[in-house]
């Protein structure tokens, strides 16, 4: 079949988070190229425990790009060689016949690894859980219009929204430095009048929190929104700043 | 106050602060050293040297660029070291193949360490003679005797070794400025996607004037040996 190419998979194997952990080399034959990534790792399993051995542990759940579980360092890159999609849309298109993938955990000091694949992401809970919502009571359904809010605001604000929270920014980051989810997650509040009454509190305390979790400082390299599966922009970075810094002199 | 500065925002805070004043500092120092290229016999550099040798220069701004220096190498040093903890022990095996990352912006302490290595050669230089150990011959000028600065300057220039020692010097501290330059703006969150471009281009044109500016001037001195 044309469709079909074969590969030799590098896949990191670590027992749990003490564990050493190593590469073990696997073969597949026959894949689809029409398949995802993670439907390749799934045959890649069903063969593992066709030969009785454990399968591969790797993080996923909604599979159409939208959750951020699926993580994966595979070639290089976080999600992949493929723009703009998590690893879950990454097709199988992307590689060649015969071709060696290695894949690898997210490597950072703030995700530690759990097990295989899977790296523990709650650190990210902890930031949001810091300050990333609002404390109003919301009430019945507003009218539409009682709110007016400027078209370029909603706009940015909806971009910033689309962070998923998965992680690449931190993989690819060189400083492993959490500021593209943190500033994802204060702009889309910053940038609407519901977000403003706790706007210096919130900057100061997702910052405070993702420091304390010992993640690395910004230093613009912009590799975060190069890997970024949503595509969002470090002008949130710059806008985290701007917030962090008046929040600050304020006090 | 103190907690912003122990905040990674604060710090680069301080590095993007510390990182601008230098900035305006090599304006100054490239204005002065221009003014070599005069065929004057050296004469409106060294009254432009004796000038800021003044007392209050020397002993008042002289040490607030000290302390930029010293901020911006210290928490250079500290985010690095910081930053470097962060990644963790763990490497990629399969590398880093993220394109569209701007290479200087990976390599500012390596950078940032080929222009101190620079800095410590050029104290050694003229610093030292100039202002500590006065072992520089004198020169009248309007009646105002003076170090012979520019004598220090072009007898430098004339080692091959130091002329190509200053360019190198100067195209690290060029590559330097093309992130550094917007670099900070971006950290004191002056940018946008707008504004990001612009400085940019601001800050790409402005590091390789500079420092094709320091270039040409020593290799100017040394092409013109004892002609000017």
């Amino acid at each position: 079949m044309e469709n079909n190419i074969s590969l030799t998979l590098k896949v990191w194997r670590q027992s749990d988070s003490k564990a050493k952990g190593g590469f073990e080399t696997y073969k597949l034959e026959t894949v689809s190229t029409d398949s995802s990534f993670l439907e390749m790792m799934d045959i890649l399993n069903e063969q593992l425990v066709g030969e009785g051995k454990e399968p591969v542990a790797f993080d996923h759940d909604c599979r159409e790009g939208i959750c951020g579980m699926c993580s994966l360092y595979i070639n290089g890159r976080p999600h992949g060689p493929d723009d703009d999609v998590t690893t879950c849309q990454l097709h199988m298109r992307k590689f060649k016949n015969n071709e060696t993938i290695t894949i690898e955990p997210w490597r950072s000091a703030g995700f530690p690894v759990i097990k295989d694949l899977i790296v523990d992401r709650t650190a990210f809970d902890q930031i949001i859980a810091a300050g990333g919502y609002t404390s109003v009571s919301t009430g019945g359904v507003p009218d539409a219009n009682a709110l007016p809010i400027p078209k370029d605001d909603a706009d940015e604000a909806m971009d910033a929204a689309s962070c998923i929270g998965c992680g690449a920014c931190v993989a690819t980051c060189k400083n492993g430095s959490a500021m593209l989810f943190v500033s994802a997650k204060v702009s889309h509040l910053a940038l609407l009048p519901q977000g403003q009454v706790e706007a210096a509190l919130r900057a100061k305390a997702m910052v405070g929190k993702m420091d304390e979790l010992g993640f690395g400082a910004c230093t613009n390299t912009g590799a975060c929104e190069v890997e970024c599966p949503k595509g969002v922009s470090i002008a949130n970075i710059a806008r985290l700043n701007r917030e962090y810094l008046s929040a600050k002199l304020k006090d | 106050m103190s907690n912003l500065l122990s905040s990674s925002i604060g710090r680069k805070l301080l590095m993007s602060l510390s990182g601008l004043f230098l900035i305006t500092f090599l304006v100054v120092h490239l204005s002065i050293n221009l003014l070599l290229l005069i065929p004057d016999g050296g004469e409106a550099f060294n009254v432009a040297a004796n000038f800021m040798a003044l007392p209050l220069i020397k002993f008042g701004l002289q040490p607030v660029l000290a302390l930029g220096f010293i901020v911006h190498i210290a928490y250079g040093a500290i985010l690095t070291a910081k930053n470097n903890k962060a990644r963790g022990n763990n490497k990629y095996a399969s590398g880093n193949n993220t394109k569209e990352v701007m290479w200087a912006s990976k390599n500012m302490a390596v950078l940032g360490v080929t222009i101190l290595a620079f800095l410590a050669v050029h104290m050694v230089d003229y610093w030292i003679p100039l202002q500590i150990t006065h072992a520089v011959g004198s020169v009248t000028i309007g009646g105002v005797e003076m170090h012979d600065t520019y004598s220090l300057v072009a007898a430098n220039f004339q080692n091959p070794l130091k002329v190509v020692l200053y360019v190198i010097g100067s195209l690290g501290l060029a590559v330097h400025l093309t992130h550094g330059f917007w670099s900070a703006f971006q950290t004191l969150g002056a940018s946008n996607t707008i504004w990001r471009k612009r400085w940019t281009v601001i800050g790409t044109v402005f590091a390789w004037v500079v420092s094709l500016g320091f270039c040409v001037i020593a290799i100017a001195m040394y092409a013109c040996g004892s002609c000017c």
